[in-house]
């Protein structure tokens, strides 16, 4: 499956994958995430039942304190 | 005869529409060399008169808000909303845009003060609140632009959220990653759609990373100039 991860083509070796599966494999440490798939927000109770297909958009980014 | 001769007038037709393209992208380069023109020629009061059209939102008065609001209104930024519920201490001046004499007053009136010391003909609506996901709509939804400027990571990521649901239209700025001090190259500014984060994204704040001015001023300085650039971009 090939995706758009933050603005990078992105090929993931699996038929079925949730965005809590991309966090895992791709070791997005930071606690702070906001994820968007295609247009729609996806909240953190959602990750794991919220599978992504081929093509599409996924933006996962990390929010630090200090301001 | 009469099958030709429609023939050759479909042909006619389809010169026409070919022709027809082709005036498009000759109209089409000649306009991007019109506003890439326009863009070179601009003098400051040019570019200060395009900005005192426009409206920019900024959700924080601390380092980043208070040091990006004050780049803004130096160079004319028409209106400013600012919102914070913090109160001035000792401890923020090694980085936000206050002064000693100024230590208690509420960070929203002490920053309208001194960009009114700056530049008066800056308009700016201090809100001195909280923001909670609910304010988002009501105090952003008329800026051309909106920063982040908060501290507190779960504050940015309600934000960040908040914008992508209620006002997916308007470029968002954020600051993530400015504590420390060195590694100027670290610092960088990405984008995704039209949200774009300025910042190392990496380095939290800690006892021993603590935020200071030369590396949050960096960030609050991207930041405004991020938002001229999407200001100025479409004008």
């Amino acid at each position: 499956m090939i995706i758009t991860l933050n603005n990078t083509q992105t090929e993931f070796d699996c038929e079925k994958l949730s965005i809590a599966d991309i966090i895992e494999l791709k070791s997005f440490t930071f606690k702070m995430l906001v994820v968007k798939l295609n247009a729609k927000l996806i909240l953190k109770e959602d990750f794991s039942n919220t599978f992504v297909t081929d093509g599409d958009n996924v933006m996962i980014l990390h929010l630090i304190s200090g301001g | 005869m009469i099958l030709i001769k429609l023939q050759h007038v479909a042909s006619r037709f389809k010169n026409v529409f070919i022709f027809r393209d082709h005036i498009k992208s000759i109209m089409k380069f000649l306009f991007l060399l019109y506003k890439l023109g326009r863009l070179i020629q601009r003098t400051f009061e040019q570019i200060a008169a395009l900005l005192n059209t426009c409206k920019v939102g900024i959700a924080g008065a601390g380092g980043l808000g208070s040091n990006c609001a004050v780049a803004l209104s130096r160079i004319g930024i028409g209106e400013l909303v600012i919102a914070d519920f913090d109160v001035v201490n000792a401890g923020n001046l090694n980085r936000q845009y206050f002064f000693r004499d100024q230590i208690g007053k509420k960070k929203v009136f002490a920053l309208r003060d001194n960009i009114q010391r700056i530049n008066p003909d800056c308009q700016v609506f201090a809100h001195d609140l909280k923001i909670c996901e609910e304010h988002v709509f009501p105090l952003f939804s008329g800026c051309d632009v909106i920063v982040e400027a908060f501290d507190a990571a779960d504050q940015k990521k309600m934000l960040v959220e908040a914008c992508i649901t209620r006002l997916p239209n308007i470029p968002l700025v954020c600051g993530s990653g400015l504590a420390g001090y060195g590694s100027n190259n670290s610092i960088t500014t990405q984008q995704w759609g039209n949200i774009y984060i300025c910042g190392d994204q990496n380095n939290e704040v800690s006892e021993t990373l603590p935020p200071m001015a030369p590396r949050v001023g960096i960030v609050a300085n991207m930041q405004a100039n991020q938002v001229v650039e999407i200001l100025l971009q479409n004008k």
